[in-house]
């Protein structure tokens, strides 16, 4: 075994980390976000919102990742010159990376399993902790804000960790539209070097030592609320 | 003299059906302050139902409601039937009713302390430290003080029950509506929770209570209603309506209960 090359590529390596762990949070973050929308929007009244919501999970939950982000790259990325104005914002230099397309399909992505996870954990909820929301006064909005959905979110909690885990595996996809995360850099190294294991080996450690920490900061979250089992 | 004659709640003719069955037939209610009504009545009479209509869980197909001094608006939906026209007006009626479940339903991801301010801090705007300072003197009167700071499912039956009474309690309700209070209970348990009812109804306190514990509907109660398929059998003082019922239907369902 040969790691004599950590050194002189720690820079790559700390970078391609970096990303990795930066795709994964905004991923995370933005796609539970939009998760919100898209569960509220399934389990409430207007139909019009409950077919969009529905379908673009379906869309999202029913096509390969890889699709997805070169469907964004390739298709959406060549049509990004053409609208009006956009070339000369401040927004332009982002959205000539493949970093930005990653970003946004990695987050779509995982807006539509949690979105649909969210969907059920918010019918999980027991009505009766509902009614009793309503029956002190509170509008609809509140009973949702103060009590639905963080009941639901608690709900979800084991499930989500498990999702979270996924998404962190799904990040190495982002190497075949030219982003250097931690397997981009592994891999660069394997071409420079021409060694086969120890560059994976390492790789792979990462990622165990990072699912270890998703772990744990779930743990923490779901001891916030002590449950009797 | 005269404020304590104003009724606290008049209800009249109260129906309401789903789809074909009707459950309640032309309900009607009045409570002047300080009245305790008992609602009894075999499964399927309508009474938690009529009492649901009280604080619109569910909505009434028709019916008049005088709440603590408001009139309730209604209008006519698109589908013929009457809705409340003002869903703020409902709010804060249901503000001014304190609701008690059969099942509890104190909300879980909340302390107990933190169930009983939810109401005052978030619907009624009360400013936190009163908030709290009122729901410890409301959880030690029911013998909950030293658990405020425990989760809800770390507590028995009746503990819970007391805590959804004190929560119940924290928005100063005109008048308390129980349902089945204590039906939910390990038979060890109800005592205590029916301790805490009466001493409500000792203080003076306008009640309404669909129960299952006759005995202590003709203890506490000034008045009890039975309900028979959605209509009003017998309704009288609770000396009445148990010692001398008039309905065939009432005598049967007195006697069934006392053995």
């Amino acid at each position: 075994m040969d790691f004599s090359w950590i050194i002189p590529y720690r820079e790559l390596l700390l970078n391609g980390a970096l990303l990795t762990c930066m795709l994964l949070v905004i991923s995370v973050v933005l796609g539970f976000a939009i998760a919100i929308f898209l569960a509220i929007a399934q389990v409430g009244n207007n139909p019009v919102l409950r077919v969009a919501a529905k379908s673009y999970c379906t869309f999202f939950r029913g096509t390969p990742l890889l699709i997805q982000l070169w469907l964004i790259y390739y298709g959406l990325g060549s049509y990004l010159p053409y609208i009006p104005g956009l070339k000369g914002s401040f927004l332009w230099p982002l959205m000539r990376e493949g970093l930005f397309f990653a970003a946004v399909a990695l987050t779509l992505n995982f807006a539509a399993y949690q979105g649909e996870i969210l969907r059920g954990t918010l019918l999980a909820v027991p009505k009766g902790e509902l009614e009793a929301a309503l029956a002190v006064g509170m509008r609809p909005s509140m009973v949702l804000r103060r009590i639905w959905l963080p009941r639901a979110i608690r709900i979800g909690l084991p499930t989500f960790a498990g999702e979270v885990i996924l998404q962190l595996k799904a990040t190495p996809i982002v190497f075949s539209v030219t982003v250097m995360d931690l397997y981009g850099a592994a891999y660069k190294i394997r071409q420079d070097t021409l060694l086969v294991y120890e560059p994976l080996i390492l790789v792979a450690a990462f990622y165990v030592a990072l699912t270890f920490l998703i772990t744990q900061v779930f743990q923490r979250l779901e001891n916030a609320v002590p449950a009797r089992r | 003299m005269r404020l304590e004659a104003r009724p606290a709640l008049v209800v009249k003719d109260v129906h309401k059906s789903y789809g074909t069955l009707k459950v309640l037939k032309g309900i009607s209610l009045e409570a002047a302050k300080g009245d305790v009504v008992s609602i009894i009545g075999s499964s399927g009479s309508g009474k938690s139902t009529f009492l649901r209509c009280i604080n619109f869980l569910e909505i009434p197909d028709q019916g008049s409601f005088h709440i603590n001094g408001e009139d309730v608006e209604f209008r006519t939906g698109r589908d013929g039937k009457s809705h409340p026209s003002n869903p703020r007006q409902i709010e804060r009626l249901r503000s001014g009713l304190g609701m008690v479940f059969q099942s509890f339903n104190l909300w879980p991801h909340m302390t107990i302390l933190q169930n009983v301010i939810e109401a005052p801090v978030h619907v009624l705007k009360v400013e936190r430290k009163a908030a709290i300072e009122k729901a410890e003197a409301l959880l030690a009167k029911v013998g909950l003080y030293e658990k405020r700071e425990s989760y809800p499912a770390f507590l028995s039956g009746g503990q819970q029950q007391r805590a959804s009474i004190a929560r119940a309690l924290c928005v100063d309700p005109a008048v308390m509506l129980f349902d089945e209070p204590t039906s939910a209970l390990d038979p060890e348990l109800v005592g205590e929770v029916l301790k805490v009812i009466r001493s409500l109804a000792e203080e003076g306190r306008t009640m309404i209570m669909v129960t299952h514990e006759m005995k202590f509907a003709r203890d506490v109660s000034t008045r009890v209603m039975f309900l028979h398929q959605g209509q009003v059998e017998e309704v009288g003082p609770p000396s009445q309506v148990f010692g001398a019922p008039t309905s065939a239907r009432c005598k049967e369902f007195i006697a069934a209960g006392s053995h």
